[in-house]
C-alpha cells in the first residue's frame, strides 16, 4: 500500500498540556543525543490524541526531537499502524483476517464493514464517524474473529454481535470490550474439561465477573459513566 | 588498536586491519566483490544484498560483506585463520538470487536509458546474473521527483540503495531527501517535493548505480562509448577538483569528477558540473578591434598591430584575471616586464604578501581538515567559496571537530561557533586561544579573500598569523580563483597592489579580467575566452581558448599545482593563451624567448622549479606578516552569487537558472524568516 502524506492537511497540530509532559518524560528517558529513538512513542501519542497523523504532528514531533521532518516522514510511512489518512471520530474498526479469524468466519466481518461504514478499507463512513481497515494478526486466534478499536479488543464476533456494538457506538455508548459471546476469556464455550476446580484453599473469593483484560479497559472509565456508557451491560457474564 | 589479522580469502592468506569491512578485505586481496549500495566515502546501508559472501563456518547462509567487520570472524576449530569465499556455489546462487529480486521490478527499457553503457546494474547483470526471470506478475511503476534544474529523475528504475539519501544528508548536509513507505511501495522521496537547496547536488547523479537519477542538461545527448575523456583539472573555483571533461567532436558534453584524496575526493560541486553550456555561447572567436566607439571584426594581424603600438605608447599595466594558466600569467609577465610596465594579479584587492607563500597559501593542506580538531574560519563562506571544501569541513565538523567562525553567520551545513562578525572579534581573539583549540587532533585556521580584500588586509593576515602561531595550528588561505596562487607563485605583483599597478597607466593588458572596472581613460587591451564584462570595455580583443581547450598549470589553494589538459580545440580563430602572448611580443619588438609550450614550461622550471613537480604541495617556510593597526567592520565573503562568479559561468543559461532559483529561494526564507519574527 502506498503510504503517503493525506491530500487534505489541518492548519497546524499541538500536544495537550498532558500528553506535552508527557513527551517530555518520555525525551528525557534517552541518553542525551539519542532523543530521535522517541520518535515512535511521541507518534503514537499523537495519533491517539487526533485519530490520526497529519503533516503538521509529524513536523511537530520532528522538531520536539531536533530532527529533519523527513525523517520522521519516514518512519511514520513505515508503520501501518500510524494513520496518515483521517479515521471515524467515534471508531476506527481494525479487523483481523489473518488465518485464524479468516478460518472463523472474518469474510462475514468485512462484508458487514463493507455494508455498515464504507464499502472501502480506509474510507470514512457517510457520517464521518466511522472508518475500517483489515489489519494482520493481534494476537486472539483463541478468541477469533475479533476487532480492535483504539485499545480495546473485541472477540469472539459473528455479524450479529459485531452489527451490535456498532449499533451502541452509534448511539454514543461504549461496549463492553472483551469476548462477545458469553465467555470469560479464552475457555472451551462448551465449559471447562480440566482443572474445574481450584485446589488452592481460599483461592474460591468473590468470583470475577470479567477478564482481567476487560476489566483493565472498564477501570479507564470513571465508575459514575459506565452506567449511562454500557448499556449493554450484563451480556456476555460468565456462564 | 590491535595488530593485524590474518584471514584466508578465496585459499589465499592475507593479512588486514581487523577493523575493515569483509568488502574492503577482498579488496585488498584483489577480489572484485559487486556492490550497489556500499559506497567507501558514504555510511553502510547494507540494503542490496549484493556483496554476499560465504564465511566458513559461520551460520550457514551468505553474509553481507559490505557490512560485517573482519574483526567479527571467528577462527576454524583448529586454530586455523578464518576463511571467506566469494566464489562457491554458495555465493553464485545468492548473486544470481539477489541479481533476479532486483530486476524484478527495475523496467527492461535500457535502450532509452541515460545511464545505460556506463549503469552498474547492466554491468553486474552481465556479470553475476541469470538470463531469465521467474516473475510473470505485473511490475511495479514509481512516480518521479522534481529534483530541479539538474537532476533528472525516472524513479521506476530506482533499486533503493539509499545513496542519494545519504549523500544529501552526510556530505551535502541537507535534509530534504528521505525513503519512505515499505516493501514493494518504499519509494525515495523529497520532503513536500521540494528542490533540492544544495551546491553539491550533482554527485548524486554519479552515485546512482542505475538510472534513477540522471543528468537533466544532458539528457539524451550521448551514449558513453561515444564520448572523448580527458582527465584535466576545473577552475570554476581555487580548490582545483579533479575532473573528467568529455567531449564529442569539439564539443564539451559533461564533466565528470575525478578521485583526488588530497583535493575533492570524489565530489564536484554543481558549478564545475554543469558550466559546460557556457563553454558554447558568448565566445570570443575572431579579434576584435574598436573603432568608432564600436567593436569592429579583424584578423589577427591588424588586432595584433593594434595591440603592439597601444602597448609601446606609454605606461603599460598588465593583469591576470581569475582563470588563466600559470603558463600564460608568466609569458604576459615576460611581456610586461620587457616593455617596462607594471603586473598585477591582485585584481580583488587582497593584501596577499608577494613572496611569503606562507602567507598568500598557508601551511596546511586540504587534507588536514579532516585531521583538525578544530577550525577556525576568518572572513570566509567555504559553502559559496568551494562547496567541496566545504563538504570536506563538514566530515570533520561529524566526525568530532569544533568550527568557529568570525564573519558573516551563514548557513554552511553544519553546527559552528561564531565568535563575532569582523576585525573587532578577531583583535580580541588573541586571548582565548586555549579555548579555540581542538582537544583532540590539531587545529586549522582558514582566512578567505573577504577577510584580506580591504585596506587593512595585510594587518589582518598578520594578525591571524600571529593567532596561527600562539595556537600551533595549521593555516591555510582560501581563495576563490583558481589562476590566483599561480600567479602570485610566478611574483604577478606589484608593490601597492591594483591601484599601482593602474597609477598613471594608458595601456591596460587585461588577461581575462572581468570582475572589476578598469579606468576609463586608458587603452585596454582583453583578452580572454567570453564576451563578459571586460571584452565589451576592451578597445583591443584576443580570443583565447578557455580552460577545457588548453594545457596549462594551476596552481589550487593549498599550493599543489596542477596539469589541466586540452579536451577540445578553441573555437573559431582563437588561440590558446600563451601563443597570442608569444605573437604579441614577436609585434612589440622583444619577442619572448619560448616558441612551444615545452619551451616555456622548461623556462618557467628554471625560475620557479615547485611548478613542475606536478600534484606535490611544497612546505612553505613560515614568515609571519606584521600584524599592524586593523580597521573597523565586518568581514563579507567576496563571493556574492555562488553560480556566477565568472565569464563562463555568466554564460551559462544552467547557472543563470541555479542562480534564479537560489534567489528565489533565499527571498522566500527571508520572507519565513519575517513571519517567524
Amino acid at each position: 500500500m502506498l503510504r503517503r502524506l493525506h491530500s487534505t492537511q489541518p492548519e497546524e497540530f499541538a500536544f495537550s498540556p498532558e500528553n506535552a509532559a508527557w513527551a517530555r518524560d518520555v525525551i528525557a528517558t534517552f541518553p542525551p543525543g539519542r532523543q530521535a529513538s522517541a520518535i515512535i512513542p511521541l507518534l503514537w501519542r499523537a495519533q491517539e490524541q487526533e485519530g490520526w497523523l497529519s503533516r503538521p504532528a509529524i513536523e511537530a514531533v520532528a522538531a520536539m526531537l531536533d530532527l529533519p521532518p523527513v525523517r520522521a516522514l519516514e518512519v511514520a510511512t513505515f508503520y501501518f499502524m500510524f494513520q496518515l489518512k483521517p479515521v471515524g471520530r467515534t471508531a476506527h474498526v481494525q479487523l483481523c483476517t489473518t488465518t485464524s479469524c479468516m478460518i472463523c468466519g472474518s469474510d462475514a466481518l468485512v462484508e458487514l464493514c463493507r455494508k455498515r461504514i464504507a464499502p472501502q478499507p480506509h474510507q470514512l463512513s457517510a457520517d464521518g464517524r466511522f472508518s475500517w481497515e483489515e489489519v494482520e494478526c493481534l494476537g486472539a486466534c483463541a478468541n477469533a474473529p475479533m476487532i480492535q478499536i483504539g485499545k480495546d479488543y473485541y472477540e469472539d464476533l459473528d455479524p450479529e454481535n459485531l452489527s451490535a456494538i456498532l449499533d451502541v457506538l452509534e448511539q454514543g455508548g461504549m461496549p463492553r470490550p472483551g469476548p462477545q459471546n458469553g465467555r470469560f476469556s479464552v475457555e472451551p464455550q462448551t465449559g471447562l474439561t480440566s482443572l474445574t476446580e481450584s485446589d488452592v484453599p481460599g483461592e474460591d473469593g468473590p468470583e470475577e465477573t470479567v477478564n482481567a483484560s476487560v476489566a483493565l479497559s472498564l477501570a479507564q472509565v470513571p465508575a459514575a459513566e459506565r452506567e449511562t456508557r454500557y448499556p449493554d451491560r450484563g451480556t456476555g457474564s460468565p456462564p | 588498536m590491535t595488530g593485524l589479522m590474518r584471514l584466508k580469502i578465496d585459499g589465499a592468506e592475507i593479512e588486514v586491519d581487523p577493523a575493515m569491512t569483509l568488502l574492503q578485505a577482498c579488496e585488498s586481496a584483489g577480489v572484485e566483490i559487486p556492490r550497489f549500495c556500499y559506497h567507501e566515502r558514504l555510511s553502510i546501508a547494507g540494503n542490496c544484498r549484493m556483496c554476499l559472501v560465504e564465511v566458513v563456518g559461520g551460520p550457514p547462509k551468505p553474509a553481507a560483506s559490505c557490512a560485517m567487520q573482519v574483526r567479527d570472524l571467528r577462527p576454524g576449530r583448529d586454530g586455523s585463520p578464518p576463511e571467506i569465499r566469494t566464489r562457491s556455489a554458495m555465493v553464485r546462487k545468492a548473486r544470481e538470487g539477489v541479481m533476479e529480486f532486483l530486476l524484478i521490478n527495475h523496467p527492461l527499457d535500457c535502450p532509452i536509458c541515460d545511464q545505460g553503457g556506463e549503469c552498474d546494474l547492466q554491468d553486474q547483470a552481465m556479470a553475476y546474473g541469470v538470463d531469465f526471470s521467474r516473475f510473470r506478475e505485473p511490475k511495479r511503476a514509481v512516480d518521479d521527483l522534481d529534483l530541479g534544474p539538474l537532476v533528472d529523475t525516472a524513479m521506476t528504475r530506482c533499486i533503493s540503495c539509499t545513496r542519494c539519501v545519504r549523500f544529501t544528508t552526510e556530505v551535502a548536509g541537507i535534509s530534504q531527501m528521505g525513503q519512505t513507505g515499505r516493501g514493494e511501495d518504499i519509494e525515495i522521496t523529497s520532503y513536500l517535493n521540494q528542490t533540492l537547496d544544495s551546491e553539491l547536488q550533482g554527485n548524486i547523479i554519479d552515485l546512482c548505480p542505475v538510472g534513477a537519477l540522471t543528468s537533466k542538461p544532458y539528457a539524451f545527448t550521448a551514449r558513453p562509448w561515444e564520448l572523448r575523456k580527458t582527465e584535466t583539472i576545473d577552475v570554476m573555483d581555487a580548490l582545483g577538483a579533479n575532473i573528467r571533461v568529455d567531449c564529442r567532436g569539439r564539443e564539451v558534453l559533461r564533466i565528470l569528477p575525478r578521485n583526488h584524496d588530497g583535493v575533492n575526493e570524489e565530489w564536484i560541486s554543481d558549478k564545475t558540473r554543469f558550466v559546460w553550456d557556457g563553454l558554447r555561447t558568448q565566445r570570443l572567436d575572431r579579434p576584435y578591434v574598436r573603432s568608432g566607439g564600436v567593436l569592429r571584426p579583424v584578423g589577427w594581424p591588424e588586432a595584433l598591430e593594434a595591440a603592439a603600438a597601444a602597448m609601446k605608447g606609454g605606461k603599460l599595466a598588465a593583469l591576470a584575471g581569475d582563470l588563466v594558466p600559470v603558463e600564460a600569467v608568466f609569458a604576459l609577465r615576460d611581456l610586461a616586464v620587457s616593455l617596462g610596465g607594471a603586473v598585477e594579479c591582485r585584481t580583488d584587492g587582497a593584501r596577499l604578501p608577494a613572496g611569503n607563500r606562507s602567507g598568500y597559501v598557508g601551511t596546511a593542506r586540504i587534507e588536514d581538515i579532516d585531521s583538525a580538531g578544530s577550525i577556525i574560519l576568518v572572513g570566509t563562506n567555504p559553502r559559496r567559496e568551494s562547496p567541496v571544501l566545504n563538504a570536506r569541513i563538514r566530515k570533520a565538523w561529524l566526525a568530532g571537530a569544533t568550527v568557529s567562525v568570525i564573519g558573516e553567520a551563514a548557513d554552511l551545513t553544519y553546527g559552528y561557533a561564531h565568535l563575532g562578525t569582523g576585525r573587532a572579534t578577531l583583535a580580541g581573539l588573541q586571548s582565548k586561544v586555549p579555548a579555540l583549540s581542538g582537544n583532540t587532533g590539531g587545529t586549522l585556521v582558514i582566512v578567505g579573500q573577504g577577510a584580506l580584500s580591504g585596506s587593512d588586509g595585510d594587518a589582518v593576515l598578520g594578525h591571524v598569523m600571529r593567532l596561527v602561531e600562539k595556537m600551533q595550528a595549521g593555516f591555510l588561505v582560501l581563495h576563490t580563483a583558481a589562476s590566483r596562487v599561480g600567479a602570485m607563485d610566478v611574483g604577478f605583483t606589484t608593490e601597492g597592489g591594483l591601484d599601482a599597478a593602474l597609477d598613471g597607466a594608458r595601456t591596460v593588458f587585461s588577461l581575462g579580467v572581468d570582475e572589476i572596472d578598469l579606468p576609463e581613460s586608458a587603452f585596454v587591451i582583453y583578452q580572454g575566452s567570453h564576451g563578459d564584462r571586460g571584452a565589451s570595455r576592451a578597445d583591443v580583443v584576443f580570443p583565447a581558448a578557455a580552460y577545457t581547450e588548453e594545457s596549462g598549470t594551476f596552481v589550487n589553494t593549498e599550493g599543489r599545482p596542477q596539469r589541466a589538459a586540452r579536451a577540445g580545440f578553441p573555437v573559431g580563430e582563437a588561440r590558446e593563451n600563451w601563443s597570442v602572448l608569444r605573437a604579441l611580443s614577436a609585434q612589440v619588438g622583444e619577442p619572448l624567448p619560448y616558441d612551444s609550450l615545452v619551451a616555456l614550461r622548461q623556462v618557467l622550471g628554471r625560475e620557479h622549479g615547485h611548478l613542475l613537480e606536478i600534484d606535490r604541495v611544497p612546505e612553505n617556510e613560515w614568515q609571519p606578516v606584521e600584524a599592524g593597526k586593523l580597521g573597523k567592520g565586518d568581514f563579507a565573503s567576496p563571493v556574492e552569487d555562488f553560480f556566477l562568479t565568472n565569464p563562463i559561468a555568466r554564460a551559462s543559461a544552467v547557472m543563470a537558472d541555479l542562480s534564479r532559483r537560489a534567489s528565489l529561494r533565499r527571498a522566500d526564507q527571508g520572507r519565513a524568516g519575517a513571519w517567524a519574527a
